[in-house]
């Protein structure tokens, strides 16, 4: 058996961060290959109930991204999409899940250096916590 | 006694000059440790409405759980500090227009919780229950007992900082405005100080006794989603098992879904047959969004919901510099 990887899940948003994630590949960046993607039209669109779904189903860490403040291609989605984030993970934290296992960023599509970093931190944060196993379903 | 005689004449005197067609308030119930709600057409019944520490139910429910029954009517609502928010939110939901309900107030000095009083009298069945002001008497069969007021109110009452109503049409008696309680933050504050782990034991003990018989959301002010998430099942989100970690994404969800919502009446808590501490979570996201954004669910009839607005200057010390 080779070493534990982390699995992650990283949600980004159609215009600004999947874009980005775009970028750092055909500019050929390195980044560790532990994220599984999944495109959203806006980071208004994810429900928490995603996050704690897939920390149920065995992701060890879940990375939300979207586009800065201001930049929204629907305007005012990543606002609203803040004010959910802004509770969550307080609340996360409050059960007592450790705080990084859910991470949120604005990336946007220029930035392509800067997802390869958020990837890489993130990455990393989830390898030093190890395995998840507080909210996974044993059946 | 005052308070019930006052209520009653307030209730005469609204359905006598047909300034509404029905009125919700409580009336005593079959049983002692529990009001039950009264619907009332005709000034002749308003003698049967009360007010006292068993008058739990938050009646804004009714509103949106049983609609149809209101519709295009004018309706009076008796309500506490709680309800009054629930009643302000539902107006500004859309649920109902506020020319078609006349809030009257009470004030509150606390509900009891059932089963605090049954811890108390070692379960035994309790026939009379006598409220004395600042202290309780419960008579059973062979036995009689007198406790204080507080051992046995609701645990939302014992950190509540709007006993009374904000925003009504008439008051019976005086309303009170914000009331400075020291037990507000106290239970949060002291769960943060544990440890990650020790919370987690914590969470896990409280929600493993869950049987997801869903009255704490049957009960909430706030849930009426049409079709909830957990009863959908295409797609089905969520297990409908008892398995821990369905029933801890099951209330962790609805917390959110009544994030800037709640109004901290403490009617899930009361509901629970397992005794599960629910209001935890609810104050904590009600501090959140309080902190965070300055919101008080249902303070404000010209607001917005919290999590429906949105200012672009936001704190956001928890996204990744």
């Amino acid at each position: 058996m080779s070493e534990w990887q982390p699995k992650i899940l990283a949600i980004l948003c159609n215009w600004c961060s999947y874009a980005g994630a775009d970028l750092a590949g055909v500019s050929r960046m390195q980044y560790p290959p532990n994220i599984r993607v999944v495109r959203v039209p806006c980071s208004g669109r994810v429900d928490p109930l995603f996050i704690m779904k897939s920390l149920q189903s065995g992701f060890d860490g879940v990375l939300i991204s979207g586009c800065h403040p201001g930049d929204c291609h629907y305007i005012s989605g990543n606002y609203v999409a803040r004010r959910k984030f802004a509770v969550l993970k307080p609340l996360l934290e409050f059960i007592g899940i450790e705080p990084d296992r859910v991470q949120f960023s604005w990336i946007s599509a220029g930035e392509g250096e800067r997802f390869a970093t958020v990837v890489t931190k993130v990455t990393e944060d989830i390898r030093k916590l190890g395995p998840s196993t507080k909210l996974v379903k044993k059946l | 006694m005052n308070i019930v005689s006052d209520l009653r004449k307030a209730i005469k005197e609204l359905l006598a000059d047909k300034k509404i067609d029905l009125f919700i308030g409580w009336e005593k119930g079959s049983l002692p440790l529990s009001a039950t709600p009264l619907f009332i057409t005709s000034e002749d019944e308003a003698d049967r409405a009360v007010f006292d520490i068993t008058c739990g139910n938050n009646l804004s429910i009714y509103f949106t759980k049983d609609r149809k029954q209101f519709a295009d009517k004018k309706v009076g609502i008796a309500v506490k500090g709680c309800d009054a928010r629930s009643v302000v939110l539902n107006i500004l939901e859309k649920q109902i227009d506020r020319e078609n309900v006349v809030i009257v107030g009470v004030p509150c000095h606390g509900v009891l919780d059932k089963k605090k009083v049954l811890a108390k009298t070692d379960g035994r069945e309790v026939l009379e229950l006598t409220d004395n002001g600042d202290t309780v008497t419960v008579i059973g069969k062979g036995y009689e007992l007198s406790f204080d007021r507080s051992e046995i109110l609701s645990s939302s009452c014992l950190a509540c900082i709007y006993p009374d109503a904000q925003e009504y049409d008439m008051f019976v008696g005086e309303p009170r405005a914000e009331v400075p309680n020291e037990n507000r933050l106290k239970e949060i504050k002291e769960f943060e100080a544990l440890s990650t782990s020790e919370r987690w034991a914590h969470t896990r003990e409280e929600y493993e006794k869950c049987i997801r018989c869903y009255a704490c959301r049957n009960v909430c002010p706030s849930c009426y989603c049409n079709v909830c998430f957990v009863d959908q099942n295409d797609p089905g989100w969520i297990g409908n098992t008892c398995e821990f970690t369905d029933s801890i994404i099951f209330h962790v969800i609805r917390n959110l879904h009544v994030a800037g919502r709640c109004v901290e009446c403490g009617a899930c808590a009361r509901a629970c047959p397992m005794d599960i501490n629910l209001l935890l979570l609810n104050r904590k996201v009600a501090w959140e969004v309080k902190d965070r954004f300055g919101d008080i669910a249902g303070l404000d009839i010209n607001g917005k919901p919290a999590m429906v607005d949105f200012r672009e200057d936001e704190k956001q010390d928890f996204i990744m510099g």
